[in-house]
């Protein structure tokens, strides 16, 4: 060899070591872009036009005026507010907040723009498309994501964008229409399908199902209304992106999304608040319809604003998810990464009614600071050969609560039916707490159900080697969980993986030394 | 708060029952109790803890059943020194092992001063929160008697406490280790048609209790026993039931770690058919640093019976370096049996390792083949796995005398029962 080759093959390695520093560099750089302080905090100067504020049968009659509802569902929330007004709040989770105030905070609030509804997304307020520009959505009908580099056609995906207590627009309907595919807010979905919808809605989440989901049931002003029919499969992802903006105004938003037989559907769910010192209230409902051989997948990434340091202000996330697998072989999948909000109250559950249905959840719940987050999933077996699997992570720091709550019961008809629950706990700082609270239930024996947990703080001998490498310990603790949020974050749809791994990151800000 | 029927039943309960005379401690003990019971009234389906376990057989005034004669002594052959409990009174014979102090709540009652005033009442209080445990304050107020111990050294002898069957009898026991002692507590038969037993134990630092009951086969059994337990730095309690028939058994656990290095077990098999329903409930909270607890709990179920498990670690902030663990196995040999368990983890503090498992299914197909195939019945093949299924549990025993006894007896009641 020359020494004019052993030149070349020396810079050979070096410059593949700087391809390899690189994209270590890369990495570094964007969860260090996005670290720091709660992102999305800015609020949006914008005129709104708000109902009363407080709660009473002439607010749900107004919301369900400005929503042009036909008289069966103002009938229907009527019912529901008076149901709600006889129930008491529950108290059984493990968090704690002060009393709220039901009557202190406005139920409807919408954009003024939004008083004649756009015909299309030309006609939305300027205001309104910069605003989920910024968030990263931008509400243009291009293929992907912001962030994402350009990918082939087939992914596409189209978003509902919800700005307080309306539905501001709606993405790619007629690409989805040519494919059978009805997407729109559930506002409209009332309006022109109404036979879908007095067919399904509260079919899985009825009225009376809970304190907050009546209350949903009352004065849900929009969200987002999924149909795909038979045999069709949705020709792209479908997103739904909730806005919080306006002060004291809570958020009620109701998702209703029906897989008819043989179909399939992914769809997304993301969300962000702006930055206040007063808590405010989410109380939103899902309802999934799987019939049979239906698949959908639902995946949320929470990012609702949880509040500061010191505990002050934050969302209230009081949410009622559920999905029904009516049909034979029908398959449902919730996975989500909850970073966001001061306190959580949320069980994505599946019915697994149809034999051979499936359910599974994957979930990472972080809490820092004062956060509080009592999450987890209820997997009802009713069907013979239901399977259900259940993932959860959890992690802890600052002085926050984080608890796992879950239910797994098998009927005395689920015969060869099978369970699996997993769920982690992490600890990181003294003063947190990391609770299991699971629930099982089995009343027949041909079926297994097997359930482990574990607690345990980030391995000592993990970040050592992180450090012993050069990264910071914030940076070691990042890797470490997301680590440990693996198994989750793979079965997170490509365009929300990324994300959440560095909201795992931005989460545990501060949590360290 | 109480709501008004809760606070009826309860009333009609106690209506039911009359406050025992007794001396100035236990008086204010017994009032004390009373009053913190009106405060939470008796449980409903709706109280968190109950939820699995209907608690109206215990709730009525009156018992349902008469009590059926005693059966065989479940350890016999063990050289133990025997305190007959006859119904509702203690019979203490002469010749306590050396160590031992051995008195009885009613003899204790007519003293001024008395070393169990300081446990007495006072474990169970502890044990009541957060979750209250109304049939031990019930049993607190109420207990017509109950064997004192105190063990001042190694005691060599265990002390058995052989229970022939009352009517409806409240008892309470108080046992006291001291510094370095030792004492190997045993406990046999059913109290009663309706029973309700409390034990409060308090092992001092160095001290140790080793505690195996067997609650042998009465199908008409209506048992709720407690179990209060406070451990000081580096003592250990090894806590064993087994349990075989019984119409309602509900075995209360609250094990207290609050010295460091300490070391608790509490473990269980239970197994019955039928009527059987079989409740453990319990909650082990660590206080202190370096303390390790396990929690083995096998229930095998058949013709409809029914197991419960709640289970919970408690991890105080502060109480690094602990080692929880906590496993409950179900094996239910017909679809129409039922397990339900609720295995909890309270963690505020982060240098632990706790983790918990639960199970639940049918007995082995392949296992049960490959005994068939080898020319044994069906029955005696069912009868050997659950064996060895429930065996897994026994290993918590550690004297292996004391072990090999309860397997010896578990072999004998699967094959008859």
């Amino acid at each position: 060899m020359t020494a004019l080759d052993d030149i070349r093959v020396r810079e050979r390695a070096a410059a593949e070591m700087r391809a390899k520093e690189g994209v270590e560099a890369e990495t570094v750089e964007a969860v260090k872009a996005l670290s720091g302080t709660y992102k999305h905090g800015w609020n949006t100067e914008i005129e709104m036009e708000f109902a009363p504020k407080g709660l009473s049968e002439d607010i749900v009659r107004l919301i369900s005026e400005r929503n042009d509802e036909p008289q069966w569902m103002l009938d229907w929330r009527l019912e529901a507010y008076r149901r709600w007004t006889r129930m008491k709040e529950p108290k059984w989770a493990m968090v704690q907040y002060p009393e709220i105030n039901f009557q202190d905070q406005y139920y409807y609030a919408r954009p003024a723009s939004m008083k004649e509804k756009p015909k299309s997304l030309d006609e939305v307020d300027p205001k309104l498309l910069e605003t989920y520009n910024k968030l990263g959505i931008p509400l243009k009908e291009q293929a992907i994501l912001a962030g994402v580099k350009p990918a082939p056609d087939d992914r596409k995906v189209a978003v509902d964008a919800v700005f307080d207590s309306v539905s501001v627009g709606t993405t790619f309907k007629k690409e989805l229409a040519a494919a059978g595919v009805i997407f729109c807010s559930i506002s409209e979905a009332i309006q022109e399908h109404p036979e879908l919808v007095k067919k399904y809605l509260g079919s899985v989440i009825p009225q009376s199902d809970n304190y907050y989901a009546t209350l949903n049931a009352a004065v849900f002003s929009d969200g987002s209304f999924v149909y795909v029919p038979k045999g069709v499969r949705c020709p792209m992802e479908l997103s739904t992106y909730f806005r919080i903006n306006a002060e004291n105004t809570g958020q009620f938003e109701r998702t209703l999304i029906i897989a008819d037989e043989g179909s399939y559907v992914s769809y997304l769910e993301g969300c962000t608040a702006p930055q206040r010192d007063v808590a405010q209230l989410h109380a939103a409902c899902v309802e999934l319809v799987a019939l049979d051989d239906a698949e959908i997948k639902y995946s949320t990434v929470q990012n609702w604003y949880p509040g500061d340091e010191n505990g002050k202000g934050g969302i209230y996330n009081f949410v009622t998810k559920r999905a029904d697998c009516r049909g034979a072989r029908s398959k449902v999948m919730w996975t989500q990464v909850e970073t966001g909000s001061a306190v959580t109250w949320k069980y994505p559950s599946c019915i697994l009614r149809g034999d051979d249905s499936q359910g599974e959840f994957y979930s990472i719940a972080i809490a820092n600071n004062y956060q509080q987050a009592d999450t987890g999933t209820k997997m009802v077996h009713l069907g013979k050969n239901t399977k259900s699997r259940i993932v959860s992570k959890g992690i802890s720091a600052g002085k926050a609560q984080n608890t796992y709550r879950g239910l797994v019961s098998m009927h005395p008809r689920a015969k060869n039916s099978r369970n699996y629950t997993q769920c982690d706990s992490l600890l990181i700082g003294s003063e947190c707490g990391a609770h299991t609270v699971p629930y099982i239930e089995v009343r027949n024996n041909s079926s297994r159900v097997e359930h482990e947990a574990t607690t345990s703080k980030v391995d000592d001998d993990q970040l050592f080697y992180c450090r012993s490498r050069g990264m910071d310990e914030e940076e070691a603790v990042a890797l470490v969980v997301n680590g440990f949020c693996k198994e989750v974050l793979q079965a997170l749809p490509m365009e929300f993986a990324m994300e959440a791994q560095q909201l795992v990151a931005i989460s545990l800000e501060g949590s360290v030394g | 708060m109480v709501g008004e029927a809760k606070r009826q039943a309860t009333e009609d309960r106690l209506g039911a029952l009359t406050l025992p005379e007794g001396g100035g401690w236990l008086g204010a003990a017994r009032k004390d109790a009373l009053d913190r019971l009106r405060a939470v009234g008796l449980p409903g389906r709706r109280d968190e803890y109950w939820r699995y376990t209907d608690p109206r057989p215990l709730n009525a005034p009156e018992p349902e059943g008469a009590a059926e004669a005693a059966g065989d002594d479940p350890f016999a052959g063990i050289d133990g020194f025997v305190i007959t409990v006859d119904g509702d009174a203690v019979i203490v014979p002469d010749g306590a092992p050396e160590g031992l102090e051995v008195d009885t709540l009613r003899h204790a009652a007519g003293a001024d001063i008395h070393w169990a005033r300081e446990i007495y009442g006072t474990r169970e209080a502890a044990g009541s929160r957060p979750v209250s445990r109304p049939f031990g304050m019930l049993n607190t107020a109420f207990a017509t008697d109950g064997v004192l111990l105190r063990a001042k050294g190694k005691v060599a002898r265990p002390v058995h406490i052989r229970y022939a069957p009352g009517t409806d009898p409240i008892l309470h026991h108080v046992v006291k280790i001291e510094a370095g002692a030792t004492l190997t507590l045993l406990e046999s038969g059913t109290p009663g048609n309706r029973g309700n037993t409390a034990l409060e134990a308090e092992i001092a630092e160095d001290g140790a209790l080793h505690h195996l009951r067997i609650q042998d086969p009465d199908p008409k059994r209506h048992v709720n026993t407690h179990f209060f337990a406070a451990l000081s730095a580096r003592s250990v309690l090894k806590s064993f039931t087994l349990s075989a028939q019984g119409a309602f058994v509900r075995n209360e656990g609250t094990i207290d770690l609050t010295g460091d290095e300490g070391s608790a077990t509490i473990a269980g098999a239970a197994f019955g058919r039928g009527d059987f329903h079989h409740d453990d409930t319990v909650f082990v909270t660590h206080d202190a640093v370096d303390c390790e607890s396990r929690q083995v709990f096998k229930k095998v179920l058949r013709d409809g019976a029914t197991g419960v498990f709640q289970g919970k670690i408690l991890v105080k902030e502060g109480a690094q370096k602990t080692d929880g663990y906590q496993i409950s196995q179900s094996l239910l040999l017909d679809d129409d049996s039922v397990f339900l368990a609720k295995p909890e983890l309270e963690i505020y503090a982060d240098d632990v390792a706790c983790s918990h498992g639960s199970t639940t299914g049918a007995i082995d197909e392949t296992a049960l083949f490959y005994l068939r195939s080898r020319g044994v019945s069906k029955r005696d093949a069912t009868d050997l796995l659950v064996l060895s299924f429930l065996a897994e549990a026994l290993e918590e025993i550690d004297d292996e005398a004391l072990r090999e006894h309860v397997n010896d007896c578990l072999a004998g009641w699967l094959s008859t029962h």
